[in-house]
């Protein structure tokens, strides 16, 4: 799958957004006043910024409204409602602290469980793509949780869950990896299906319907720099979980140390959330002679 | 509504022959020249006269090469648009509501009106049949003709998708594949048309037919034509002789 740059900050982002609203929603920190303005203020941008940056991929972004409409069935009208309650809920919680000095607990407790059903859902616009095998697995929404999760612990500076998280998030990464590899051709998918010339015998394209690349091809079939892939999962998981998780574990806390630790967990979070795209197949490209 | 209806009162599709396409892609240009002047926004073409150009079709013709046990290799020319699934997840997914699936035919349209341009349809489906148009931003894919069928504007002959009523093979049957009395129905059963990708459990309307086997039978005209005879004789022969000696 092609991996736009808008869709990658959209899920990075809003996750870390959305992560850190969950845990301000449990009152880690108990801030109040300018502090807890800053707080949700970078949450906000985050979530916000996020979801802005996942319009730009839209051919009629200004029709945008209607998509809150389809909740009965799609995930992604249902992220959307989500993504909005979640705002609303939170805003009023943070209006609360911010101005009047009162933490509402159940308030912030269902604007947590909100943020966790937020990023569930941003995960289940992904998973629920059967035609992305790869995609279609129950570790999706563990990663796009672990991710969001211990981000969102990172930015609220819950160095405990933090370091639990960091361990969590290698171990679903690689879980992920592993099983995502195999799944394709678990998936019972090939070129003698697709066509279902199989019935006579082994199957290649012999000739491409057009004579450059159209828009299945460059949105599904996107194979560029996926003979990088190992390397760059290698460096990703060391910026996403190793290497912040030393940081943290082994030298002395200070703010300049967390700023490092957190700008390396992101730079590794955007280059994981590329392979996530880059290297998944799409059925469509049994029909090109491709693997996805 | 992007709910499937639990039931279609006709399931209108397309039988596709594959052994009696021969790849001539006329369906291609028929479609999208009707497509492009017709239902929602035309079909646009990305620097058509240029290095590499693209642009948005509806239906679009492969050629394969299928490799027997033993003999020799087949090519098999594969047109492929949408098949109007009875369990399309393109129209679950979409988040306005603008993809959806007929009650009356089961062809599955999109409202352009309606469509943001999100591209999560064509992702859902897999057989790359929706196509986002690069200068409309909305989807397009195969109406069945939509605006054809039920033209009364139309002469009779002509109210069938433009794919079907060009191909010039005969490859290409438009009808009611829920009707078991229906022509295409009674192709489809006594040639063992198939569904494309099964194992996705899309339950696609359209079906294929296989082609037939080749270089089986022998061609009963073939020993007719036996040469009479290999060597003059007679005057003939004496004649061909002599002037090979010259």
């Amino acid at each position: 799958m092609h991996p736009a740059p808008s869709i990658i900050f959209f899920t990075v982002f809003s996750g870390l957004g959305f992560g850190m609203l969950a845990f301000l929603g449990l009152g880690k920190p108990d801030v109040s006043g300018f502090t807890a303005f800053v707080f949700f203020a970078i949450a906000y941008a985050l979530a916000v910024g996020g979801l802005i940056s996942s319009t730009f991929h839209l051919g009629n972004p200004q029709r945008a409204l209607k998509a809150f409409s389809q909740w009965r069935t799609s995930w992604l009208s249902r992220e959307g409602c989500l993504a909005v309650a979640t705002l609303i809920v939170m805003g009023l919680y943070a209006i609360g602290i911010i101005f009047f000095n009162t933490r509402i607990g159940m308030l912030g407790l269902l604007g947590a469980a909100l943020c966790v059903l937020t990023v569930l859902g941003t995960s289940m616009i992904y998973t629920q793509i059967k035609t992305v095998p790869r995609w279609h697995h129950w570790t999706t929404p563990l990663v796009f949780l672990s991710y969001a999760l211990t981000g969102g612990a990172f930015l609220t500076g819950q160095v405990q869950i933090t370091a639990a998280g960091l361990v969590t998030i290698g171990i679903l990464q690689i879980l992920a990896w592993v099983i995502g590899d195999k799944r394709f051709a678990a998936s019972g998918s090939t070129i003698e299906t697709a066509t279902g010339l199989g019935t006579i015998g082994k199957t290649r394209m012999f000739e491409a319907p057009h004579s450059s690349k159209n828009y299945l091809m460059k949105e599904m079939v996107h194979v560029i720099g996926r003979k990088h892939a190992r390397n760059l999962r290698i460096i990703g998981l060391v910026l996403l979980s190793l290497l912040p998780w030393a940081l943290l574990m082994f030298f002395p806390f200070s703010h300049m140390l967390a700023v490092v630790a957190i700008l390396a967990h992101v730079a590794g979070a955007l280059t994981t959330r590329w392979l996530f795209f880059a290297e998944a197949e799409h059925t469509v490209g049994l029909y090109y002679g491709q693997r996805g | 509504m992007t709910n499937l209806p639990t039931h279609t009162d006709k399931k209108l599709g397309l039988v596709i022959d594959l052994d009696t396409c021969v790849g001539c892609h006329a369906c291609v240009v028929s479609c999208k020249g009707w497509n492009t002047e017709n239902y929602g926004a035309p079909l646009s073409d990305q620097n058509a006269y240029g290095k590499d150009p693209s642009g948005t079709f509806l239906n679009r013709v492969h050629s394969y090469e299928v490799q027997p046990e033993t003999g020799a290799a087949q090519t098999i020319h594969f047109p492929k648009s949408c098949l109007h699934c009875e369990d399309a997840p393109c129209v679950t997914v979409c988040p306005t509501g603008a993809s959806y699936k007929r009650v009356e035919d089961g062809i599955v349209l999109v409202n352009e009106s309606d469509c943001i341009g999100c591209g999560l349809c064509a992702w859902a489906c897999p057989y790359g049949a929706r196509e986002l148009d690069q200068a409309e931003g909305v989807m397009k894919k195969c109406t069945l003709c939509v605006d054809r069928i039920y033209n009364e504007n139309l002469p009779e002959e002509d109210r069938q998708p433009a794919c079907v009523r060009t191909c010039p093979a005969g490859a290409r049957h438009f009808g009611d594949l829920g009707d078991e009395n229906s022509d295409v129905s009674i192709l489809v059963k006594e040639r063992g048309g198939f569904d494309l990708m099964p194992e996705q459990g899309t339950k696609p309307v359209n079906k294929y037919l296989p082609p037939r086997p080749k270089d089986e039978q022998i061609d009963i005209l073939a020993p007719l034509l036996e040469p009479i005879a290999a060597e003059p004789t007679g005057f003939l022969g004496w004649l061909d002789k002599t002037l090979e000696k010259l």
